[in-house]
This record gives C-alpha cells, sequence and structure tokens, in this order.
C-alpha cells in the first residue's frame, strides 16, 4: 500500500520552495519594470543591455575563458586519470587528497598568491586574460573535472580495453583517442559542463586581476542601473540552468556541486 | 618504471606552479615586510582591530549559514525523499539544488537586491501592507542580510550533499525498530540520528568553509564595503589604496588556517560517515 505525503513533508518543501523562488519572481519583476516611470511590463531593460556592446564582448570573453579552461583541464587530466588508473593506482588516494586541496585555498587566496608568484612574468601570459586567469581557472575547475573522470574510469574496464587495442598492433596515442576516450566521454562532458558554469560565474579572481569578463560587467550594471542589472542576472542564470540541465542530460552521475562563483 | 612516472608529470609540474607555488608564497610573504625582511609584524596585526572583527564576523556568518543551511537543508531533503513524497519531487529538487548552489556571486546578490532591497519587491509589497522592514532594524547590506542571502546557495549545497545519506538510511531499518516497538521519535534519537550524525556534521563543516571563502556575493551586495576578510582581502587589490600586500597575505595566512582547521575535521568525518553511504 503506497503511503500519502507527510504533513510535515509538505510544509518544508512549501517552505523551501518559496524560499527559492521570490528572490527568481522578483527579479523578473523587476527586469520588467519601466527605467523612467518603474512600471511594469517593458522589454526595455533586456533591450538595453542586448544593445550594450559591452556586453557581447564580455560574454564572448568569458566563453572563450571557459572553452580554454575545459580544453587544458582535459588535457592535462584525461592522460593523468588514465594512467593512474592503469600503471599508478596507489597514486589515486594522492590525487583524491590533491584533489581536496583548492577548497582550502579559495579563490580569493589563490588569486593573491598567484599575483606574487607570477607578478615578473611576461605581459603575454600576465596582462592577458587568455594566460593569467585561464592559469588559475585550469585549478578551479581540477577537483569537479577529476571527480567526474575518475568516476568515468573506475565505471570502464581499462585494463582490457587496452590490451585489446594494443594486442590489435595500436600506438598509445590510437589507444587513448579512439578507445580509452570516447568511453569516457560522458563524464568528460559533465566535468565540461559544471567547468563551464563555473567559469562563466567567476568574479573573484576576474576583477582583482582587473580583467573585464561578463560577472565583472554584471557588477558594473548592477552599481549602476538596477532595472538592467535584473535582466542581465536573470540571463546568466539562464546560462548557469543551461548548463546544469546539460549536465544532467549527459551525466546521470552526480558529483557535488560546489561552484567557484562566490 | 621511469616511464610510467613521465606520463603524470605535466599534471603535477602545473599544481606546482598554479597550485603549490601560490600557496607557499603566501606562506612565506605573510612573514615578509616591505623591504623583503623576516618579521612577524603582519601576522600580530591580523590581532588587531579591524582585522580581528572581519575574522570574528567571517567565522561568525559561517557559523550561522552553516548550521541554518543545515538544518534547513537537512529537513528539505528529508521530506522530499521520505516514504510518501512523490519521485518527481526528488528529481526536480536534486536538479534545482544544482544549479541553485551554483547559481551565487554577483546575480544572486542582484535577485535579492530586487526582493529586498530598498525599493525590492517584497519590501514594498510588506510597506504596502503596513510593515516597513528598513523600519524594523532589517536591511540586506547588513551581515544578517549577507547571511539571509548565503543561504541561498548553502542550502542546495546541504542538499545535495546529505541526499545520498539520508538514501543510505535503509527502509528495513526503521520497520526494525517499529516492529520492535519504537515510536518514531524513539527511532530518530536511537537509530536515525546517531547514523546520520556524521554525515550531517560533515557536510555543516563543507557548508562552513563554503560560506567563509565567499567573496563575490557580499561584494555585490554591499559593494565592498563590509567587514569581512576576503572583502578585505580584495580591497587591498582594489587599485586605489596604499597598499601592503603582505598584509594580505597574512590575511589570506589566516583564511588558510581556518579552511586547513575545517578539512581537517571534514577528512575523517567523511570517512566515517561514508560506511554507511551504499
Amino acid at each position: 500500500m503506497r503511503k500519502r505525503i507527510a504533513p510535515g513533508a509538505v510544509v518544508w518543501l512549501v517552505v523551501g520552495a518559496a524560499f527559492f523562488l521570490i528572490p527568481l519572481r522578483s527579479m523578473l519583476f523587476f527586469s520588467l519594470r519601466s527605467n523612467e516611470t518603474g512600471n511594469c511590463c517593458t522589454l526595455e531593460s533586456y533591450s538595453t543591455i542586448v544593445h550594450d556592446g559591452q556586453f557581447w564582448k564580455t560574454l564572448r570573453l568569458s566563453f572563450v575563458l571557459s572553452l580554454e579552461t575545459v580544453a587544458l583541464t582535459l588535457v592535462i587530466l584525461i592522460p593523468t586519470v588514465y594512467w593512474v588508473h592503469l600503471k599508478l593506482p596507489r597514486l589515486r588516494p594522492v590525487i583524491s587528497f590533491l584533489a581536496l586541496i583548492p577548497f582550502v585555498v579559495p579563490p580569493i587566496v589563490l588569486v593573491v598568491g598567484l599575483f606574487s608568484v607570477f607578478e615578473d612574468s611576461p605581459d603575454w601570459f600576465y596582462a592577458k586574460p587568455y594566460g593569467f586567469l585561464v592559469g588559475g581557472y585550469v585549478v578551479l575547475a581540477f577537483p569537479y573535472m577529476y571527480f567526474s573522470l575518475d568516476s568515468g574510469f573506475r565505471a570502464i574496464d581499462v585494463h582490457t580495453l587496452t590490451e585489446a587495442s594494443q594486442s590489435l598492433g595500436a600506438p598509445w596515442r590510437t589507444t587513448l583517442l579512439k578507445v580509452i576516450l570516447p568511453n569516457v566521454r560522458i563524464a568528460a562532458l559533465a566535468g565540461a559542463f559544471l567547468t563551464l558554469a563555473i567559469v562563466m560565474g567567476e568574479y573573484t579572481m576576474a576583477s582583482l586581476a582587473q580583467f573585464y569578463t561578463f560577472p565583472v560587467y554584471i557588477q558594473y550594471i548592477n552599481e549602476t542601473k538596477s532595472f538592467p542589472a535584473s535582466a542581465v542576472s536573470l540571463m546568466s542564470f539562464g546560462i548557469t540552468w543551461a548548463a546544469m540541465l546539460a549536465l544532467l542530460i549527459v551525466g546521470r552521475g552526480r558529483p557535488v556541486q560546489l561552484g567557484g562563483a562566490r | 618504471m621511469p616511464f610510467a612516472w613521465l606520463v603524470v608529470t605535466p599534471f603535477f609540474l602545473y599544481l606546482t606552479l598554479f597550485l603549490f607555488a601560490p600557496a607557499v608564497s603566501v606562506l612565506v610573504g605573510a612573514f615578509k615586510d616591505a623591504e623583503g625582511n623576516t618579521t612577524l609584524d603582519n601576522v600580530t596585526t591580523l590581532f588587531d582591530e579591524p582585522y580581528r572583527g572581519d575574522f570574528k564576523n567571517s567565522i561568525e556568518i559561517s557559523l550561522v549559514t552553516a548550521l541554518l543551511g543545515g538544518v534547513l537543508g537537512f529537513l528539505i531533503a528529508y521530506a522530499a525523499i521520505r516514504e510518501g513524497t512523490p519521485k518527481v519531487v526528488r528529481t526536480t529538487l536534486t536538479t534545482f539544488s544544482g544549479v541553485a548552489a551554483n547559481f551565487a556571486g554577483i546575480p544572486l546578490a542582484a535577485a535579492f537586491i530586487a526582493a529586498l532591497g530598498t525599493i525590492g519587491v517584497v519590501t514594498r509589497f510588506l510597506a504596502d501592507h503596513g510593515f516597513d522592514l528598513y523600519q524594523h532594524g532589517f536591511s540586506l547590506f547588513s551581515l544578517r542580510g549577507i547571511e539571509l542571502v548565503y543561504l541561498y546557495f548553502q542550502i542546495p549545497l546541504m542538499i545535495l550533499v546529505i541526499a545520498p545519506a539520508i538514501d543510505g538510511l535503509q527502509r528495513q531499518w526503521r520497520e526494525a525498530a517499529s516492529n520492535l516497538g519504537a515510536s518514531p521519535l524513539q527511532f530518530w534519537r536511537y537509530v536515525g540520528l546517531p547514523i546520520l550524525t556524521p554525515s550531517l556534521l560533515g557536510a555543516m563543516v563543507l557548508l562552513f568553509g563554503n560560506s567563509f571563502s565567499a567573496y563575490a556575493t557580499a561584494y555585490g551586495l554591499t559593494g565592498g564595503f563590509v567587514p569581512l576578510v576576503p572583502i578585505r582581502i580584495g580591497y587591498f587589490y582594489s587599485g586605489d589604496v596604499l597598499s601592503n600586500p603582505h598584509l594580505a597575505e597574512a590575511l589570506a595566512l589566516g583564511m588558510f588556517v581556518v579552511l586547513g582547521l575545517m578539512m581537517a575535521v571534514y577528512v575523517p568525518l567523511q570517512r566515517i560517515s561514508s560506511r554507511w553511504v551504499r
């Protein structure tokens, strides 16, 4: 016999839903108000944002940065995790432990350290978001990507796949690209979407290093225009939503999500 | 087997350059003065105002939001998972929590300003019904206000972290307890809570660190004028201040110590609680 929903459960679910939906709804209302009269409803604020060249410029920059971060993280981690599963299993606890370290070194501390390590490095690295910022973002992405890839590799039989591929005469490169990679594609994609959401929302490092990325632009709008600020924040929420939905669709795995955007 | 180690070298080199070197340089820099001599001044300064107050506020906000977020997150997660609640509620909640735990920083601040700022939708609605929040000592831009906003990502994180532990509470245990004549209260007192305690504590420790490290949300709410440690560090780098980078490094060292202690508590708790989570 199926039990009915408990009254206590209903109360907590309603309280939770109210707390989470009221700010979103308020933001929607705000974004539809007129800048002159404060009345509802107009798409003025959205129009202000999409006709602002800075919006597209910063959105594009953040998107490129997130692609670069995803690519670099995958290039570094896939061979490492593969090799650890294949030949160096005793390294696995070491790397799992290392993956906790970024939680002890939050973005605000990491960026202070990166300043002092790289202050004398050449401008093509230090003065460019594609260099300095991505350098730090890979560290922020590392735990999420690692846990995602690790569970992906645990789900396949690395040894058999590798031996089969090699006894058919495939060199290492072919084994990695044509045999292993397709089998951990889902895990890599899940990690990639999480990384995308983190980089698209990362404010701390970008603002301290004075790079004009999408979240820095949102803060500028936030300080200057309150109704368009709601419009652009809602768009940013849409990006997080899309990334998480994509994660859910490809993933089915549930890595713990401790975003990097706080 | 040198070749075997060659493959993992890039990974370790990368972490050395972009994680360990910065961490070590913060540790070393905290003990240097402007001329590069070794000194304890920066670290002892941390115990003076305003820095002492920053740490007090940061720790207080983290404790409050970890505790409240932990309790509320657990109650909501349990409500969604317990028997009788339709399965779809749980799926929706998990998906939404994944989004909300990542929806933080500047856009979150904007959402709460739209709801509870001085001209926010909720503020206006309450004022129209004869209750002016800001006349009654509430301000979104105070420490209490920041705590309220932090709960927006703390509660979902708790839900995500604690859900597997709640799943681990097997139905049979409940039935066994009730067959032996235990009331629901007795079940929780003697079976449920003792099993869940390490998971609950571990999750709350995680929430503590999560809120202690937060920078963007508080910045977005207050424009950088609130006495918290991360905000103070950011202030040192905001350009127009005559800054002593070594003092910022000392503050970072302080964060390091607090978060390091947190991990020292978290890791063993995690080990104990993973016994019950399948």
